[in-house]
């Protein structure tokens, strides 16, 4: 047989490669520019090593605006795992329950971010909101504008209500996918409720649960629209997450070589915890068929 | 260790039921005696699954009664019924280790540790697991998960029944002898009853003693394999069991005589009934027919050899029929006569066997 040398294949490539290049490769390229250089507008640079990057790592503002988001990631997945594991446990299998669940639950994914903020805004208002208005009449001292307890409490509830949903449609369609063969032949070795949990459900749940965190754990650590809408990072900074600070810094303060740094930090420490995530929540697949 | 009885056992699925097709089961009347091998062989969606289910008590049947031994047990819980069930999918629990699957239902129970060790182990060597007894369960083969359901049905030494739902179904044809010669093996060491739901007319004739048949929800024949082979009593089980199945044609039935292709047949018993039928039809097994210098004159079609005996395929003016003959016997060309043994040809009145 005649190999015959042909390169056009090639070109088939460059779409997908022009796409990942404006996407991802070019952008990134930019941040990575930025920051190991000072600049003051009119396209002159001075070139500055790694001092952004020390002055981030060791900048008190860093390390409380990674504190808190850390926080906040951890309360958001501790409270909406569990809780939409729950609630997928206990919607119907069948009948016409079943979609009008699936809508009730799809509701709140449905609607804009920013629209998600303005309605918790005006919802948890002490004066005029229905939220901020019954805890103060039940005499809660409830102030989210003024108070970083009340502040946390509503971003925290706000979240629940926007992103459970997602854990519960993950969860439920990971149940669905349970042969009922397991679940009669539990019954016939007369395991508990606890026990088809545990050692069914779950177990079958796993991936789908991998990926429900993942994309939690993603999409609460880079929180940016709801808290800006809600609280604007406050009172004082005590809502002030890493996007959040990052805005501030770039666009605030037009510091672009010390946001860029940031931005490479918080990018590496996503991937990281990505990776840890998902090697720990995948460490026995490999002894699957 | 009990007998099972089902008494007048009907089922549907639907909350109302308003003609014959919306039930799954109709009026099963049956009795299986302690410590037997039986099968319930059937067509996929005849209502043997459904059958099984109602007797393991994962379904409530519509009407009628379970009974082991005397008692009524038609309302209890599976739990309470002490019963196992091997399914037709092989079902392990992913996380534990083989061994903690097998304890699994004697630790439900709250069985003592020290009884689980000795009981698993021995359940473990009749199934020859013994060696990937302590590696998780999930990284076992198809047909070593189907051996782990397989002995989680049979380490309780106290249950009342094991019921197999077609498990050897996911199993590769050569591991499908082992598995069924164990189970019979089994039977035999543990003497137990047991109820084994198949479609495939091999693994009921060879695992069981009495086999049941079923067709469309209702219960056609029980009995033995022999039995079923030499005197069908409907039409189906001539159909169904054999290979090729029963030659089942149109015949006229006037004055009790049993008039086929316009030749008159000889029956052993004289049919004396005078009930008529709205179809009456000649049943024949191949292995039946033979060769004859008279008779009903057939033209021959077709022969294929198959292996040990030839099936031939003739054809007379009642229809087409196939015989089987020997291979060393020579096979007439062309037109031909052939005769039936009269000891095993029945006639069948609106399907099911006349007798009288």
């Amino acid at each position: 047989m005649r190999k015959t040398l042909n390169q056009k294949a090639w070109f088939f490539v460059l779409p997908v490669f022009f796409l990942v290049a404006f996407n991802a490769a070019i952008p990134l390229m930019t941040v990575i520019n930025y920051s190991f250089q000072e600049t003051f507008g009119d396209n002159i640079f001075f070139w500055e090593g790694t001092r952004w990057f020390k002055q981030i790592l060791q900048s008190d503002r860093f390390h409380g605006a990674l504190g808190r988001q850390f926080l906040f990631t951890f309360l958001v997945l501790i409270i909406q795992i569990p809780l939409g594991i729950a609630i997928a446990l206990s919607m119907p299998k069948e009948g016409v329950g079943v979609s009008v669940c699936l809508v009730l639950m799809s509701m709140p994914l449905l609607i804009p971010w920013n629209v998600v903020g303005a309605m918790w805004n005006i919802f948890a208002l002490p004066e005029i909101g229905f939220l901020g208005h019954s805890l103060n009449a039940l005499g809660i001292d409830y102030n989210y504008t003024q108070q970083p307890f009340a502040a946390w409490f509503t971003i925290i509830l706000m979240d629940v209500w926007h992103w459970t949903s997602l854990v519960v449609l993950l969860a439920y369609a990971g149940l669905c996918a349970i042969p009922d063969a397991y679940y009669q032949a539990a019954k016939i070795d007369g395991a508990s409720r606890w026990s088809i949990f545990r050692h069914i459900e779950l177990p079958k749940m796993k991936k789908v649960l991998t990926i429900a965190i993942l994309l939690r754990f993603m999409d609460s650590f880079m929180i940016y629209t709801e808290p800006f809408v809600l609280t604007g990072g406050g009172p004082g900074n005590a809502t002030t997450f890493l996007s959040i600070d990052l805005v501030k810094m770039a666009l605030g303060q037009f510091d672009l070589g010390p946001a860029a740094a940031m931005s490479l930090i918080y990018f590496f420490i996503v991937l990281l915890i990505c990776w840890v995530f998902y090697n720990l929540m995948m460490r026995h697949e490999g002894h699957h068929e | 260790m009990s007998k099972i009885s089902l008494n007048n056992l009907s089922h549907s699925y639907l909350a109302q039921q308003n003609n014959d097709l919306d039930w799954a089961l109709k009026d099963i009347d049956l009795e299986w005696s302690d410590g037997g091998a039986y099968a319930l062989l059937g067509p996929s969606g005849c209502g043997k699954t459904t059958l099984l289910n109602i007797i393991s008590g994962l379904l409530k049947p519509t009407k009628g009664e379970v009974y082991f031994d005397d008692k009524k047990i038609t309302h209890l819980s599976s739990v309470e019924r002490n019963i196992a069930q091997i399914f037709q999918f092989p079902v392990i629990y992913d996380t534990m280790t083989v061994f903690d699957n097998l304890a699994f239902p004697l630790r439900n129970r709250g069985i003592s540790e020290d009884k689980i060790q000795p009981r698993v182990k021995e359940i473990a060597e009749m199934l020859d697991l013994s060696e990937t007894l302590y590696n998780r369960a999930s990284g076992l083969t198809a047909d070593g998960k189907q051996k782990i359901s397989l002995g989680r049905g049979l380490v309780r030494s106290d249950v009342n029944v094991i019921m197999f739902d077609e498990p050897l179904t996911v199993i590769d044809p050569h591991l499908k002898w082992i598995l069924k010669s164990k189970l019979k093996e089994l039977h035999q060491e543990i003497n137990r009853t047991m109820i084994y739901v198949t479609h495939d007319q091999t693994e009921a004739l060879t695992f069981a003693d009495q086999v049941v048949v079923m067709h469309e929800g209702q219960l056609v024949q029980k009995g033995t394999p022999v039995e079923l082979f030499e005197k069908p009593k409907h039409t189906f089980v001539g159909h169904f069991i054999g290979s090729p199945g029963m030659n089942i044609l149109p015949c006229k039935l006037m004055n009790g005589k049993v008039n086929f292709s316009g030749a008159k047949i000889e029956m052993e018993k004289k049919i004396s009934s005078h009930k008529t039928y709205s179809k009456t039809q000649i049943g024949i097994r191949p292995e039946f027919v033979s060769f004859s210098n008279s008779g009903i004159a057939v033209k021959i079609l077709k022969v294929n050899n198959a292996g040990r005996h030839k099936i031939i395929d003739i054809e007379c003016d009642g229809g087409k029929l196939k015989m089987i003959s020997s291979v060393t016997a020579t096979t007439p060309s062309g037109t031909a006569y052939v005769k039936f043994n009269s000891k095993y040809t029945y006639v069948y009145g609106d399907d099911w066997i006349v007798e009288e």
